[in-house]
């Protein structure tokens, strides 16, 4: 054993030797080899104390060597690229990873809060609940503090540098676990000729079988994984996932897996590559260097230097940001991918995960140096590293026998195996003899000695009472506990499927039965204890799984396992100790939670009867843990307390995720500009060019404003308002909604769409249309304009546009299917632009128009088509300003010539772009509404005084509703407008509008600013509201509640501020 | 998600679809001849089964066909999915076996005795049609 890793035996283990690797932890330089996990470095470094419990701040040491373990929570890297709350054991060593301890502060070996311990007496079940709860205002206080000292790591402080992405696969069979039974599923299912996705969390596959000893077919058993590896490549269909986590199991047989696919960078493969197709991507077997040749055995394009540079989490230091695009980066080359996202629907599920050690429930066996058994036979078998060297094991069922003899051909010092069973072990008890261990039969470890570390243990003889108290008679000096309470099945994802549970009394575990989706349970994971058991169970799941038309069934047969016969697991919940279960020493039930015996037994004498409520109560099963390592000695002991049978009391609810999964694998490619699409006019180059600030409207980016000599918004919103209403203004408005309506019967469905008497319209004529839910509330606004006897042009509001087109579409189809109605959305293919103010028809003049313009020939509110500037165009004399104004449709190909040559023409007339802010400004002075603005969908028309829009003709959607006693109240919220007496405060939009002023709270309120600006035409500020009762209240002060300042008196007025009877817009 | 068959597309993940409710909600041929409650009745209650359940899809990001589907609520089985064509005017799949008993629905204070008289249909019905057939059915 070497002095930089005291604990790493001579030879043995699934280590590559050759390629020592560095790593700090806590700041201390470490060293392991290619092939470790961070917590089996860790060990054979000699670091035994990884971190603080939770609570009570006891020293804590690695207990599993899987997903389960509950102390060796890591924070991994630095800076951005920091990773919180990682389990050590799932973490691939590499060359400068830099692991820090989430929990102890200062340090582990020197924590403040360890005076809960101390006093740990008073931090019993529900303890924060009750003792922080009063008085209330305080609670801020505690909150803080809590979360100050009750740290689980620390959020990265800037954005996640790596790359993520998203996968979707389908397959006939989706094994999760490639231990011995999903290996031999897999392997059944692909020679039968399905199409098979098996994935497994570890670098290797092999499960359980890379921590044995065990042999298949008269061979170490990693060879029998070999050959199956091998045979199962040769299947076309067959792709192999490793270091791929089967985390969640939603509907209809679709699962998400997390493949860790840069970790380590060695591992980079050609199957990384953003775009690239995963079908048929078999090099995810065993994470050696050939892992990066590619299926084509092409070159690595952009291969980087994954080698140096490294931020501690393998990925390459400064590199481009972010991919481009779904193609590749910015230099073209390959991005280097940090986790993968597969989205698989599978035919059928074969459930694989293998089973949970269960620790034993003895006092103060939380201490470092007590290690569950399986971990212990993984340590030495895969990782060659010895974690004591004088061990005492203590258990209530076989298995545990092989760790023993384990540790003894591996040269640690076994003192004793402690098996409470009085009949002890079958076979394995046989052989442990011949290895000279020494076997106490029903016998417990009362109590652990150590406080760092384990110094030793007492041992008690059992007579079968949980609950009563004992008397050590042995003390035995020991580094090492070994420890086995039975095994749990991992039903995770059965649960989250929707399966049922069933305990089984002669296995002591939840087994699943009942499936409510396409799967099958196999394994461990289904009960099975041993090898041989597992490869059947394997085998048949394999069988169920094809048993469907079209697929060849199966030749495979059952390797040869010699088989060995083992006595039942005992039950034994909670291991008696010297005095009674509420004062000894501390039981843990939850690692990572502090959850104690006498905490569950505290929550039931406090009323606590149903486990969902125990758990939340007592925390247990909380975290990372998710009720892996301590759900059934949680659940078993508040059985026995309440005097009931575990399968009265039941599990708690499975819930994804299985393991935590990172932020940035959920977001995957939509981040930064690939976030959400981005929609631009026709015109938007020009707009940029102009130096307009964007305002995002429904993924649409328009020109908010055209500022002019480092005007603000509120200098530049003025100069344009002030052009419209002198001059003329040009506005880009192409993201209105278009929407080409036309067929036979299209009148006929309008009228019932529309609220207003579409079939009077002649061709030629617009219209301002609105239509209503079939609640009466006020949905969408726009322009009807009939270009035809059979064809209409509706406009939809910006935001509106497709849930419009859906709305007509979804009535067509499912009540009026007999009306020919054809509607096509002409939204992007052609632009729009508002040419509005006094001058606006000579620009059209000078730009050469074939149809006269004057009044009488082209009156307000009609459409016409043209030909302008020698382009075709549909010209609409619509105003959304109340001046003189024409809208112009063109197809978009043609609309930045038509832009540039309207400016042109516009210029002796100073015409002025504006943007969306002018023209919300222009459009209040008249007292129009913006629909989701000025309305929440709570507004009928009437409250928006449109009633001169609703024919009493025909009937309409939502028309019925306004009969409806709700929609008749006299006090329903009215469109007004408000005018400040002091003609200069512009109210802020939401401001709540209240009857008095010196109210005491709390403050009734009588409606809300929904439009505010300051008018530039006018000279003051106008603001529409929606007020209770309004349009009968004119001449009437209320008061706008301003935070930070009295209320202010504003007088309601007509929601008209400017040319009131609509002059303008006619000549 | 859900994989949802669309009569014309076949079967597509839940993410191309968009969800309209329960099926079989005829319009009222004239809602200006209904009660307030009556109104109420088509315009807010719904059935929401623990168990069958009836309802329309949007094929939204393919063919834009609305469509039934029979759904379990419970386990989220997908029993069919058929065309607003082959149902039925108050939505069921053709060949459902679930029938009136399960379609009648409990009213709040509607004067109506039978649940199903404000559910005759407008459009098709109104207009002397072949179309119309259908909800001819449904009066008897
Ligand atoms: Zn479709």
């Amino acid at each position: 054993m070497t002095a930089a890793q005291p604990n790493r035996l001579p030879q043995g283990g699934r280590i590559d030797r050759t390629r020592p690797l560095a790593f700090t932890f806590d700041g201390k330089a470490c060293e392991g080899y290619a092939g470790d996990t961070l917590a089996s470095a860790l060990i054979a470094n000699g670091v035994s104390l990884v971190g603080r419990s939770f609570k009570l701040r006891r020293p804590r040491g690695i207990v599993g060597s899987g997903a389960e373990e509950p102390n060796a929570i890591m924070q991994l890297g630095e800076g951005a690229a920091a990773e919180p709350n990682v389990p050590a054991t799932q973490v691939e060593l590499r060359d400068g990873l830099v692991a820090r301890t989430t929990r102890g502060w200062p340090g582990v070996r020197f924590d403040v809060g360890v005076i809960n311990d101390v006093f740990g007496r008073m931090l019993g079940a529900g303890f924060y609940y009750k003792t922080f709860m009063y008085p209330r205002s305080w609670w801020k206080y505690y909150e803080h503090a809590i979360r100050q000292s009750a740290g689980f790591g620390r959020a990265p402080d800037a954005p996640d540098p790596d790359n993520y992405e998203h996968m979707n696969a389908h397959c006939d069979v989706l094994v999760a676990g490639g231990g011995p039974a999903g290996l031999m599923a897999a392997l059944t299912a692909a020679e039968s000729g399905a199409r098979v996705i098996l994935a497994d969390e570890q670098t290797e596959f092999g499960g359980s079988l890379l921590g044995s000893a065990e042999r298949i077919d008269g061979a170490p058993a990693m060879e029998w994984v070999a050959v199956t590896l091998a045979r199962l490549r040769d299947h076309a269909d067959c792709k192999l996932l490793t270091r791929s986590t089967v985390f969640a199991y939603h509907d209809h047989n679709f699962l998400t897996i997390v493949e860790r696919c840069t970790d380590p960078p060695e591992t980079f493969r050609e199957g990384t590559q953003i775009g690239r197709s995963g079908v048929d991507d078999r090099h995810f077997d065993d994470g050696k260097p050939e892992g990066r040749r590619g299926p084509s055995g092409r070159d690595q394009p952009g291969e980087h230097d994954r080698r140096g540079g490294h931020d501690g989490r393998g990925a390459p230091a400064g590199r481009p940001h972010r991919v481009s695009n779904a193609a590749g980066r910015h230099d073209g080359s390959a991005a280097h991918i940090r986790e993968r996202l597969w989205r698989v629907r599978a035919g059928q599920v074969i459930l694989a995960q293998g089973s949970f050690e269960r620790p034993l429930v003895f006092c103060n066996n939380d201490r470092p140096g007590v290690m569950l058994a399986s971990a212990v036979s993984t340590w030495i078998n895969r990782y060659g590293v010895l974690p004591g060297r004088r061990a005492v094991i203590f258990t209530n069922n076989d298995s545990a026998y092989r760790s023993a003899i384990d540790l003894a051909d591996a040269g640690a010092e076994v003192a004793a195996i402690v098996d409470s069973r009085r009949g002890g072990a079958a076979e394995l008890g046989s052989r442990a003899r011949e290895h000279g261990i020494a076997v106490l039969e029903g016998h417990v470890v009362s109590d652990v000695a150590g406080r760092q570390h384990v110094r030793g243990i007492s041992i008690a003889r059992w007579h079968g009472d949980s609950w009563a108290t004992v008397s050590p008679t042995i003390r035995i000096d020991c580094d090492l506990v070994v420890m086995s309470g039975g095994y749990s099945p991992a039903v995770h994802l059965h649960s989250q499927a929707g399966g049922r549970l069933a305990w089984d009394e002669t296995r002591l575990g939840f087994l699943p039965t009942e499936s409510r989706q396409p799967n099958v349970s196999a394994g461990a994971g289904n009960g099975s204890r041993s090898l041989e058991e597992c490869l059947a169970d394997g085998l048949s799941a394999g069988k169920e799984a094809v048993s469907r038309p079209g697929l060849k069934g199966t030749t495979v047969v059952m390797p040869t396992v010699s088989a060995s016969a083992e006595n039942p697991t005992e039950a034994l919940w909670r291991v008696p100790a010297a005095k009674d279960p509420d004062r000894c020493a501390k039981q843990f039930i939850d690692f990572q939670n502090d959850t104690t015996v006498a905490d569950i037994r505290l929550a039931a004498r406090e009323g606590y009867r149903n486990v969902e409520h125990v758990k939340r109560y007592t925390a247990l099963g909380f975290g990372t843990d998710q009720g892996k390592l301590g759900n059934i000695n949680g659940m078993a002991v508040l059985a026995d307390t309440l005097g009931k049978a575990i399968p009265e009391v039941g599990t708690t609810t499975f819930r994804p995720a299985y393991t935590p999964v990172s932020f940035g694998v959920g977001a995957g490619e939509s981040v930064g500009e690939l976030y959400e699409p981005v929609r631009k006019t026709a015109i938007h180059e020009w707009h940029e060019a102009a130096g307009a600030p964007m305002e995002v409207v429904g993924q649409w980016h328009r020109p908010w404003y055209f500022p002019r000599d480092g005007e603000d918004l509120h200098a530049a919103v003025a100069r344009e308002s002030l052009a419209v209403r002198n001059s003329v203004g040009l506005m880009d408005a192409s993201t209105l909604g278009k929407i080409d309506a036309c067929g036979p019967d299209v009148v006929e469905f309008l009228e019932r769409i529309y609220t207003h008497d579409v079939g009077r319209m002649k061709v030629g004529r617009c219209g301002y249309g609105i239509m209503l839910g079939e609640d009466g509330m006020l949905m969408d606004d726009g322009v009807l304009a009939r270009l035809g006897e059979q064809r209409f042009h509706l406009t939809t509001t910006t935001g509106g546009a497709a849930s419009v087109l859906n709305w007509l579409e979804k009535w067509l189809q499912t009540e009026w299917p007999e009306l020919r109605v054809y509607l096509t959305s002409l939204t992007e293919q052609y632009s729009t632009f508002a040419l509005a103010g006094p001058d606006s028809r000579k620009v059209l003049d000078k730009l050469g128009c074939d149809i006269p313009l004057d009044r009488d020939s082209f009156p307000f509110m009609n459409v016409r088509p043209a030909m302008l500037a020698g382009m075709p165009v549909t010209l609409f004399r619509v105003s959304f300003s109340g001046e003189l104004a024409f809208e112009i449709n063109i197809a978009s190909n043609l609309a930045l010539a038509m832009w540039n040559k309207l400016m042109e023409a516009g210029q002796r007339f100073d015409i002025t772009p504006y943007g969306t802010e002018t023209m919300h400004v222009l459009r209040a002075e008249k007292g129009f509404v913006i629909v989701g603005q000025d309305t929440d969908g709570s507004v009928t028309p009437v409250d928006l005084r449109m009633n001169w829009l609703l024919s009493r003709n025909k009937d309409f959607l939502g028309k019925r509703s306004l009969r409806r006693p709700d929609c008749l109240r006299k006090d329903r919220k009215q469109l007004v407008g408000l005018l400040s007496p002091d003609a200069r405060t512009v109210l802020p939009e939401g401001t709540q509008l209240i009857e008095e002023p010196a109210s005491r709270p709390p403050v009734p309120m009588c409606g809300h600013v929904t439009s505010s600006y300051q008018s530039a035409v006018l000279g003051h500020p106008i603001t529409l509201a929606l007020v209770t009762g309004g349009r009968a209240r004119r001449g009437e002060m209320i008061y706008a509640a301003l935070p930070e300042r009295d209320p202010m008196p504003v007088e309601i007025v007509a929601p008209v501020f400017y040319d009131a009877d609509g002059q303008r817009q006619h000549v | 998600m859900l994989l949802i068959e669309c009569p014309w597309c076949g079967f597509r993940a839940e993410t191309e679809f968009s969800y309209g409710g329960e099926a079989g909600i005829v319009r009222p041929a004239d809602p200006d001849a209904l009660s307030d409650a009556e109104w109420a009745d088509y315009l807010f209650y719904r059935r929401n089964p623990r168990g069958a359940h009836r309802e329309l899809w949007n094929h939204a990001a393919g063919c834009r066909r609305w469509f039934g589907v029979e759904r379990d609520a419970v386990t989220y089985r997908i029993e069919r999915s058929y065309t607003l064509n082959d149902a039925d005017p108050a939505g069921r799949a053709p060949g459902s076996e679930s029938g009136t008993e399960a379609h009648r629905r409990s009213r709040v204070g509607s004067p109506a005795g039978d649940g199903d008289t404000a559910r005759v249909r407008s459009g098709a019905d109104a207009k002397d049609d072949s179309t119309a057939n259908a909800g001819a059915g449904e009066q008897q």
